[in-house]
């Protein structure tokens, strides 16, 4: 039998701090799947609200430290298209005048996945036995979809679960106006780019809508409680682990 | 730009575009509209992404030798008759154009639409001159009616309805005209017809130069930049310098995707070529053609951070995507370029300091790179000029300190499950039915619309333990 599948969870500030059952169900996935799963205790965060808002220097530094923290992870899985995106697309540069950390991003960058492009991508999964009730609707995340390209492998694991009726969100590649700092630099604009979103999810008939990233998450969760919607906002993670909450 | 405007924040000046009802519901329509018709107009386009790759190769090889291939577009366009000049700065520009129209007696001007002619602010200097400009090209023809400025590069006024620009003609022009497009243009079409024949100079911008032929090529819809070509005595061409493309095999390239990204459009109903004033022999044409290559400070950027955005063709395209720019229209970002591209644009022209808060006017979502015809990375280019409003001390000291802060905090283990732990304890008041709401401060500006979740009773690090 070959050796199993070692994975490090990089599990990003917000899902530590804010979305903790988002990790919890990532880990009883990849278990479940077979793989071996540890988490470095030490990281906080990839850096990439200081990148966003133009502090490089400052994002260089957590970089640094995030690559010498998962230097030896076989796999890197992320929660979230945006923090693989900045791991993946932003790191090397950041770290280009130190040419060994350099070295050590770009195979970082290699070695690291967001969750749905891991699950298909290297596990090679089709089919999951967890059950889910009801219709769900896939938001895309911008980082995700337009960043690393992949609207195919959320889509396809949520169609892997029994149960779940998948139907398209209208405008799903459209940005859902949380943007890290944007939502309170002009939080008047984020707030009405949201409404389009949730309006269009409210009208898909969906109990959860889905998406991959923490930070939309926090906003269209946000948005959705706030107008007492009965849609839930959920990981896709706690989807594929059956651990959706009622 | 007016200054006065200038002088409200920018969340003021896009919470007023938020609140106008009319805006809103222009907004939506014609950004919606645009975005279907580009996507069907590369659906049909098999070799599209070729073509965009080919375009964006031309554009960066043109601009490695951009003063090679400005001289030859000079000669060429002298070895034909015509004149060019070289305007440094925005002034410079409105002086030539000026002393042309003084020298020759020119009492108005037609002008066919033209950004290049906007970003010098061209209409006011001649106004002050006291000759009139008349813009001729439709959408151009109603702001300058209502008195404002384009809020879109392509679709100058996009912001109005049809029922507002009813009302506008029927106060301008006298009479009572119904919110029939139809009808509105044909008002429009007679009221031009004798600016055109009555006008000694015809203004334009200009899409593309080609250097090898010294063609000066604009991409029009209306038939306004054939009259405003040919009609008056003097035809003023003013255009970036970043305009010039090599050859006609290269114009071609560009044509396939420029109306296709702008309109949706296979090409705009005319594509106009001028090759110098009218020749001995010619029945039409102007006598004189002045060429002004315009710099205002798009040559220091060659070699800059803003590199990309001298490959911008104007499509408009990254406006109509953009999640910003449909929420609040272009006048909101209170400069000549507004949306994403125009960001990038303003801080070439205008310096970094205009765009301070603007260069956060946008969630970085990557819609606009995805249809940019000539696929300028845009949100790259914005997180870059973030960047240098840092390291320049642009950005507001209280900012700069707290971004300091956070990248302590995550330097820090120990510090930053200290600070999990702080904000659990900080929040309890906030805490309603499971959520935060009415947090103070710049935490309030999210929850005044939104709700967010608590810090976790557990964080992940803490249930990690019981996982292992």
């Amino acid at each position: 039998m070959a050796a199993p599948v070692r994975a490090s969870l990089m599990i990003t500030c917000l899902g530590d701090v804010f979305f903790p059952e988002v990790g919890v169900a990532m880990v009883r996935l990849l278990r479940g799947l077979g793989v071996e799963v540890d988490f470095p205790e030490s990281q906080t965060c990839c850096g990439l609200p200081l990148f966003n808002s133009g502090y490089h220097h400052d994002a260089a530094l957590v970089a640094a430290r995030t690559v010498d923290l998962f230097q030896h992870a076989e796999h890197v899985v992320v929660p979230s298209g945006s923090c693989a995106w900045m791991v993946k697309t932003e790191y090397p540069g950041l770290l280009k005048n130190d040419p060994a950390r350099h070295a050590a991003a770009l195979s970082l960058a290699r070695r690291t996945r967001e969750l749905s492009q891991f699950l298909v991508g290297v596990l090679g999964v089709t089919r999951l036995d967890t059950r889910f009730e009801g219709r769900v609707t896939y938001h895309d995340s911008c980082h995700l979809l337009r960043g690393l390209g992949e609207s195919a492998a959320p889509r396809a694991l949520l169609r892997a679960v029994p149960g779940v009726e998948l139907v398209e969100l209208p405008g799903a590649d459209e940005c859902c106006g949380f943007g890290g700092s944007f939502a309170v630099r002009l939080p008047e604009v984020s707030s009405a780019i949201l409404d389009k979103k949730l309006a269009n999810v409210e009208a898909t008939g969906a109990r959860c809508l889905v998406a991959c990233d923490a930070g939309c998450l926090m906003q269209m969760g946000g948005g959705l409680s706030r107008r007492g919607s009965s849609v839930k906002a959920v990981h896709l993670a706690q989807v594929l682990a059956g651990e959706v909450p009622r | 730009m007016s200054e006065g405007l200038l002088r409200t924040p920018l969340p003021e000046r896009a919470g007023a575009a938020l609140r106008d009802t009319f805006l809103q519901q222009a907004l939506t329509i014609a950004t919606t509209k645009f975005i279907d018709l580009r996507r069907e107009a590369f659906a049909g386009l098999p070799q599209g992404e070729a073509l965009r790759d080919r375009a964006r190769a031309i554009k960066e090889a043109t601009l490695q030798h951009l003063d090679a291939h400005l001289e030859r577009l000079a000669d060429n366009v002298e070895r034909l008759g015509g004149t060019v000049h070289w305007a440094a700065t925005a002034e410079e520009a409105r002086e030539i154009v000026l002393r042309l129209a003084r020298d020759r007696g020119v009492r108005m001007a037609v002008k066919s639409k033209s950004m290049a002619t906007e970003e010098v602010d061209l209409n006011e200097a001649l106004e002050h001159a006291g000759i009139t400009p008349v813009e001729t090209d439709l959408g151009e023809y109603i702001i300058q009616l209502a008195h404002e400025r384009p809020s879109h590069i392509i679709a100058p006024a996009i912001h109005k309805t049809k029922g507002q620009v009813a009302e506008l003609f029927s106060r301008e022009l006298g009479g009572r005209f119904e919110a029939d497009p139809e009808v509105l243009t044909a008002v429009a079409r007679k009221a031009l017809r004798e600016k055109f024949l009555q006008a000694d100079m015809g203004i334009t911008g200009a899409n593309f130069a080609v250097a090898e032929t010294g063609t000066v090529v604009l991409v029009t819809n209306e038939g306004n930049g054939r009259m405003v070509t040919s009609l008056p005595r003097i035809h003023v061409a003013l255009m970036g310098i970043e305009k010039v493309i090599p050859s006609m095999s290269d114009l071609v390239v560009f044509l396939a995707i420029l109306a296709r990204s702008a309109t949706g459009q296979k090409l705009s109903s005319y594509t106009t070529l001028v090759r110098g004033p009218r020749r001995p022999g010619e029945l039409e044409g102007p006598e004189e053609l002045h060429l002004i290559l315009l710099d205002n400070g798009r040559s220091r950027q060659i070699a800059s951070t803003l590199r990309e955005a001298l490959y911008c063709l104007r499509c408009g395209a990254c406006l109509n995507v953009c999640p910003v720019y449909r929420q609040i229209g272009g006048h909101a970002y209170g400069y000549t370029y507004p949306g994403p591209i125009g960001i990038l644009l303003t801080a070439m022209l205008k310096g970094n300091e205009s765009v301070r808060e603007l260069a956060h006017a946008s969630s970085l979502c990557g819609a606009c790179k995805d249809v940019c015809p000539v696929r300028i990375d845009i949100p790259r280019m914005l997180v870059e000029l973030r960047e240098h409003l840092d390291r320049e001390k642009i950005a507001p000291w209280a900012e700069r300190m707290l971004f300091r802060a956070f990248r302590r905090l995550l330097l820090s283990p120990a510090a930053f499950r200290a600070s999990a732990r702080a904000g659990r304890w900080l929040q309890r008041p906030f805490v309603r039915a499971g959520r935060l709401r009415g947090l103070p401060l710049l935490l309030g500006r999210w929850t005044r619309t939104r709700d967010l979740p608590p810090v976790a009773a557990r964080t992940f690090r803490e249930r990690w333990k019981e996982l292992r």
